[in-house]
């Protein structure tokens, strides 16, 4: 046991993200198994081609409405769609809008919250009213609203969630930012002349990154779920494209009484990732920021 | 007091109309202007002088001239003739679609919070007092399965499982209150209890953090050691203490719980505002949209309002900040 106590000791100066990651799996079992678990499912979503064994559009003829078989393991759909390709594709719709969705807020996020932050006065007390404003719409309404205007398409729904996660997010970032800006390696950066932007970049963006990493981590769950329930109500991504949760609706309400499994695996898939996602945030969450726990939600 | 009921209520102010400002400024300033795309909607067969459709739809929508003119019109009707505008594809006036499907959505949310706030407290507190224990552990992790679990997807499989094993499905009829309320309340429990478990989840996890604060006062440790039962200590001493910060919760919960209704109403084929957004998101019917959003803002501006008067009131401290 001491060996390795120093071998760990020895790594944590080398390599800071090969510490924490063993840090991770020490203390945090039910974590690490999440993490795995959504690794899987990216990985799933990222060769879903060469893993599938149909493609997701592949309609096979009489063999509709059919349970599991060993030929289609998760059965197939009403128009003979091998329901277990289309599984595999969901994923990769799923991951890129909770992956893609996270980086835009990302950004978001950071290019209202940083300023916001550091600034302060009248540009903080009007960008703020703007960012109450927003966070009276209710999530999936604004969302609905959206869509409505622009259209439904995978990729508008990703920028979309991106955008108004990034906005309730940028709230975080400020008041992260405003934590990090008493300390006195700000100040003098300021006193001997850096710029304003090399500032916020160098030192206050590596400082409030480990925040970052913990609200992606929080807010991805939350995106992947509305993109499953936008198109769910027939507002997301349009079909054939086989979202999880736009598999929920038509046809897997229609039958769902002669082909229950039609709405089983969409929903089982989707819970798994959603609480995977979760309880890795909750871990991170746990190791990164000690004061931030349980705070669930975007206020 | 009453000064900061007046500061509240006048930063509420610029709130509200920033919130009309985005939806209108959403329908012109968003790429692929709203009123063209309902013009190529409304003329399928091309026929029709696009031109005159045009301006006859901004005209309807409230849309004709610079955004500031569309703005102060859209206000000028709602304050003077409590106007929402009329809906282009549906018929009839928003105001009268709203007021016909309020109570649903309503009775559904009142119901779904009340199931969340008996279930979410209880175990939120037990975690925060048994903290690290099995028990805590069991608790934090069903809330976060809560949390992860879409209610549509609970919602078809309560349709499925109970008709697969026993032949029983639940009610769909929609019955008002006053005609029957008891089968009224049956027909709303289970679309209340699977709303209101998604917002357990969240509940229980504020709860115990609040609790989790509580617990480490000076007072609680007082309290354990002039002899002091864990029931007396925990119900008198730390439970009342507990409970102020927790009525933010319950403002925290509205927007969920709006949310929640929109896909519950969609699967229970409740007649409430939810799928009066959804159906008109679906067809673009503007000025419904337009309505709805706007009535949910102003519910949830209220809300917020509420908690944060109530939580000045229950606790002086902030009062004074």
């Amino acid at each position: 046991m001491s060996t390795t106590g120093v071998a760990t000791l020895a790594r944590k100066r080398q390599n800071p993200v090969v510490d924490f990651v063993s840090r991770l799996v020490r203390t945090k079992p039910l974590g690490t198994a999440s993490a795995v678990i959504v690794l899987v499912f990216f990985c799933v979503g990222v060769f879903a081609d060469v893993l599938a064994p149909h493609d997701f559009n592949e309609q096979f003829r009489g063999v509709y409405l059919q349970p599991p078989s060993a030929e289609h393991w998760f059965g197939t759909d009403n128009i003979g769609r091998d329901m277990f390709s289309r599984i595999l594709y969901g994923a990769r719709i799923s991951m890129l809008v909770g992956v893609v969705g996270s980086a835009v807020s990302l950004v978001v996020s950071c290019l209202i919250g940083l300023p916001s932050g550091y600034f302060g006065g009248k540009f903080d007390l009007v960008t703020q009213r703007f960012i109450d404003a927003w966070l009276v719409f209710p999530d999936l309404i604004l969302l609905i609203l959206l869509v409505a205007v622009v259209g439904p398409s995978l990729w508008t729904i990703v920028f979309i969630l991106g955008l108004q996660y990034g906005l309730g997010g940028s709230r975080s970032v400020r008041g992260a930012v405003i934590g990090i800006r008493q300390n006195a390696y700000i100040e003098s950066a300021q006193a001997v002349g850096v710029p304003t932007w090399r500032i916020l970049v160098r030192h206050m963006l590596p400082n409030v990154a480990p925040f970052l990493l913990v609200l992606v981590t929080t807010r991805m769950p939350g995106m992947m779920l509305a993109e499953a329930g936008l198109s769910f109500l027939g507002l997301g991504v349009p079909p054939p494209a086989p979202s999880w949760g736009g598999m929920l609706s038509g046809a897997a309400i229609n039958y769902m009484y002669a082909a229950p499994y039609l709405a089983i695996w969409p929903g089982m898939a989707l819970s798994v990732v959603v609480y995977s996602t979760n309880m890795f945030g909750d871990a991170l969450r746990d190791l990164l920021d000690p004061r931030l726990r349980g705070q669930v939600g975007r206020f | 007091m009453r000064t900061y009921i007046l500061r509240r209520l006048v930063l509420a102010i610029p709130t509200m109309l920033i919130v009309v400002f985005l939806t209108i400024a959403s329908l012109r300033l968003i790429p692929g202007d709203a009123v063209d795309v309902l013009v190529g909607q409304m003329d399928l067969s091309g026929k029709e002088n696009r031109e005159e459709l045009r301006a006859r739809l901004e005209k309807e929508l409230g849309l004709d001239g610079p955004i500031y003119v569309q703005y102060f019109r859209w206000w000028r009707d709602l304050l003077t003739k409590g106007d929402l505008g009329n809906s282009i594809f549906i018929g009839g006036p928003v105001k009268d679609h709203i007021i016909q499907r309020l109570p649903v959505t309503l009775e559904l949310g009142v119901l779904a919070l009340i199931v969340a706030l008996l279930i979410s407290f209880p175990v939120g507190i037990f975690s925060a007092i048994r903290q690290d224990t099995v028990g805590d552990y069991v608790a934090r992790s069903i809330a976060i399965l809560l949390i992860s679990v879409p209610s549509f997807w609970i919602g078809i499989m309560v349709f499925v499982f109970p008709s697969l094993w026993w032949g029983w499905s639940p009610p769909i009829v929609n019955i008002s209150f006053m005609e029957d309320p008891w089968a009224n309340l049956k027909m709303y429990i289970l679309p209340a209890v699977i709303l209101g478990m998604a917002i357990n989840g969240v509940n229980m996890r504020l709860t115990r953090t609040m609790m989790l604060e509580v617990v480490r006062e000076d007072y609680i440790r007082t309290a354990y050691s002039k002899g002091l039962k864990e029931r007396v200590v925990v119900l008198r001493h730390a439970v009342k203490n507990a409970l102020i910060p927790v009525i933010t919760v319950i403002g925290l919960n509205v927007p969920i719980v709006i949310g929640g209704s929109v896909i519950i109403e969609q699967i229970f084929l409740l007649p409430g505002m939810g799928r009066l957004a959804v159906e008109a998101a679906l067809i673009r019917d503007f000025p419904v949209i337009i309505g709805v959003t706007f009535v949910f803002s102003l519910f949830v501006l209220i809300i917020i309002l509420i908690t944060d008067l109530s939580y000045a009131w229950l606790d002086p401290r902030i009062r004074y900040r």
